[in-house]
């Protein structure tokens, strides 16, 4: 329980970092905090106390009692893929964003009034 | 002509482990069926591998073996046999279908279809993120590539 | 055949950047055959449906619930007629308007990404894999509203891949809750666990509220719709179309709706929810609107607006109310792309979107004018055009459900974006203001086009709304009745 506690925990300094830093990098590291922070609960999800990893060796018998579940496993790996696109896409939009403002900081990128 | 790159010990011991670290890469993606990894990890150990290079010989000497234009063209090239050995399955019955025998289990040789998509997958995600880095190292002189990372897995 | 909806885009985004590096013209040649053929794929699915009105298509042969199927039903059919008609449209008029770009392929491979992803998100009758095709078009769409990378640009697409990200978050917390509940990803699986445990659980409610935010923000319903106004005027006048029109249909009203009709089943609380973030959303939207003399961003607010129709009339429940809902989500793809293509024409001719600054169009660009003419008549509400009908059923519907203040809101609504369109009218188009600028010339062909076939699908629509209710509307808006049941049928096959 405690462990799902600890990533609500991230989630937050995820959101603090996002809501509060005033630097588009430290936005962004914000945003792949609380994206990690939500990988990690639901790979909390699939775990079971005592499993072993679900990857059958030779000779090993396949007992799916023993298991964790995958299937979290496999859409984590998934959601980190798309977690890395992104993030690669919004640090090339920053870095364009720099050579157009000269400036990481927020509060003087304001062309636009949202 | 201005010398490129780190000073000779680094390039000449980057010379001997930049092809362990590719041969590692390429490792892990050719057993994606069999241990973990796969051609997503693979990809991601190659890109590293050719970044190491960048790092070592500076990009001008890097560009001259895998440019960025390349890199993309690779990439493309990647994600189509993907699209194709899916397509493949269509002919056999179904999209995806695995329609290779599928051989013994727990031996190299098996898995039928699984095996070229991780190879498929690994020169993608591996020239695709090599582009990516490639774009951000050489923002100033570019007009180049725009990614388009993050459809595949 | 269903996966030629991915397979055809996903093929176009992997050629262009082999091929049209050398032979620039063959970028959009390539897009254009490819969403060609996915109008005429998706024309040809209304007719694929028989009587059970469905059609499952298992992915690598892996029968349901471990495989990921393919789903086209009623719903299904009208979404991929709204996201081809409008995406082949859009292509053919960015053929010449992306000249001036440098390196257009890659806005061809975009394009192509976001039809994928458009069409993946559709045809999935799979949680997870629905997720990963919202990505996919929420990526294709970050970069694309990021593509003249000029310094609005670039912050907008900032702003809204950070929202979007978010979003995504939310959205991934809500299927990996929903699954740790039910042990099963597949729609039809999750609707039947759901429905055989009956209500009173606390995790369904609280993802439904997670999915709520996420698709919402995504839709750009009004708590979470500060990105819309400054991303959809941002990018280029084809995408802006495809963003407004299709793409915040797609990832949040549809998604949003098939999850929580479908799977989840409607109860008083969401029921209440949708009707009361429609309501908020067609006010709000509308009102910023007024002020606003941006021509695209003025599109971009009555675009909330126009959403928030949709929304309320879905959330009625009742089956006037979801088939004016889903009627006015088809006119609105077709008359809002129209107008965010002539927004395009005037400032490329004009090289202003400024309304005050325009003036006397009507005399250069006929061709741009009288279409716009049409769309505005059609997004006011002006009988016999498209956009009267919708309006006109949900507000009836309204009244039937005994929502009076909804139905109120529908038509102060529609009678301040009467205004607001006869103020684009006026100043953009009919009013002259000293001399018309002399180099302001027509757009060209392909652009005329694309704009005078939306606005014959704007009439034709108004014009023949029966036979097309019966045709289109009607199974999709059964689809959203049948409720947690319209997979039943299908369920576990062959197990």
């Amino acid at each position: 329980m405690s462990l799902y506690f600890m990533a609500l925990v991230l989630f937050c300094i995820g959101v603090y970092g996002l809501v509060v830093k005033k630097n588009l990098i430290k936005k962004i590291i914000g945003l792949v905090i609380i994206e990690n922070a939500v990988n990690l609960f639901l790979i909390l999800t699939g775990f079971r106390t005592g499993g072993e990893a679900p990857i059958l060796e030779r000779g090993m018998e396949a007992v799916p009692e023993h298991f964790v579940d995958p299937l979290p496993q496999a859409m984590i790996l998934t959601s980190i893929v798309i977690g890395l696109g992104v993030i690669a896409l919004l640090v090339a939009i920053s870095v364009r964003i720099y050579e157009k403002y000269g400036t990481f900081d927020v509060t003087k990128i304001t062309e636009l009034k949202g | 002509m201005k010398e490129h790159g780190m000073s000779l010990p680094v390039k000449r011991i980057t010379r001997i482990t930049v092809a362990l670290i590719f041969f590692y890469g390429l490792y892990i993606a050719i057993h994606g069926h069999l241990s973990p990894g796969g051609g997503f990890a693979g990809g991601v150990i190659f890109a590293l591998s050719m970044i190491h290079i960048v790092l070592a010989f500076g990009r001008e000497n890097t560009m001259k073996v895998l440019s960025g234009a390349a890199a993309s063209m690779l990439e493309s090239a990647g994600a189509l046999a993907f699209l194709l050995i899916a397509l493949g399955g269509v002919f056999a019955g179904a999209f995806f279908l695995n329609f290779l025998p599928e051989g013994e289990p727990f031996s190299l040789f098996s898995a039928g279809t699984i095996v070229f998509s991780n190879m498929a997958i690994f020169v993608k995600v591996g020239a695709g993120l090599f582009a990516v880095f490639l774009v951000m190292a050489l923002l100033r002189t570019d007009d180049s590539v725009q990614n388009n990372e993050g459809e595949d897995r | 055949m269903i996966p030629v909806f991915v397979i055809i885009p996903l093929a176009c985004a992997f050629v262009i950047p082999l091929v049209a590096k050398k032979y620039e013209v063959l970028a959009p040649a390539v897009a254009g055959v490819g969403s060609f053929l996915l109008l005429v794929f998706s024309i040809w699915s209304i007719f694929l449906l028989g009587g059970d009105g469905h059609v499952v298509y298992e992915v690598g042969n892996w029968q349901p619930p471990v495989g990921i199927p393919m789903v086209v039903d009623g719903l299904s059919v009208l979404m991929l007629l709204v996201v081809n008609v409008t995406g082949f449209l859009s292509l053919v008029y960015s053929v010449p308007y992306m000249k001036k770009f440098t390196s257009a392929r890659y806005y061809y491979t975009l394009f192509a990404l976001l039809l994928a992803g458009l069409n993946g998100v559709v045809i999935s009758g799979d949680l997870f894999n629905l997720f990963i095709f919202v990505e996919i078009t929420a990526i294709a769409s970050y970069a694309l509203v990021a593509f003249g990378t000029e310094r609005q640009e670039l912050e907008a697409a900032f702003r809204y891949a950070v929202l979007g990200t978010l979003a995504s978050a939310a959205i991934l917390l809500g299927i990996g809750l929903a699954y740790s509940h039910t042990s099963t990803l597949n729609l039809a699986d999750m609707a039947e666990v759901l429905s055989a445990e009956g209500a009173g659980g606390v995790v369904i409610p609280f993802v439904t509220v997670l999915f709520v935010a996420g698709f919402g923000l995504k839709a750009a319903l009004v708590p979470f719709h500060s990105w819309l106004p400054d991303a959809h005027p941002a990018a280029p006048a084809p995408i802006s179309a495809m963003l407004s029109g299709v793409v915040i249909k797609t990832i949040g009203v549809y998604a949003l709706v098939r999850v929580l009709f479908n799977v989840f089943g409607m109860t008083q609380a969401t029921t209440d929810v949708l009707i009361w973030l429609g309501i908020i959303s067609m006010a709000v939207g509308v009102l910023l609107a007024i002020g606003q003399w941006d021509f695209k961003r003025l599109l971009a607010y009555h675009s909330i607006s126009q959403i928030g129709y949709v929304v309320f009339g879905i959330g009625l429940g009742t089956p006037l109310g979801i088939a004016g809902g889903l009627f006015h989500l088809f006119n609105h793809s077709l008359f809002k792309s129209l107008l965010f293509l002539n927004a395009g024409s005037v400032e490329q001719a004009a090289g202003t979107r400024k309304l005050d600054e325009l003036g006397g169009l009507s005399e250069k660009m006929p061709v741009t004018s009288w279409t716009s003419l049409v769309a505005s008549l059609s997004i006011a509400g002006v009988p016999p055009l498209c956009g009267f009908w919708s309006k006109l059923i949900i507000i009836i519907a309204a009244f039937q459900a005994g929502h009076v203040i909804g139905a109120v809101v529908c038509i102060g609504t529609g009678i301040i974006t009467l205004a607001s369109f006869l103020k684009v009218q006026r100043y953009a188009f009919f009013m002259r203001k000293g001399e018309v600028k002399d180099f302001i010339k027509e757009a060209p062909l392909l652009m005329q086009i694309s704009m005078v076939a939306l606005a014959v699908l704007c009439v034709l629509v108004g014009i023949l709304f029966v036979p097309f209710l019966s045709e289109v509307i009607q199974p999709a808006t059964d689809v959203l009745l049948r409720g947690t049941g319209a997979f039943a049928d299908f369920n576990l096959l062959g197990v």
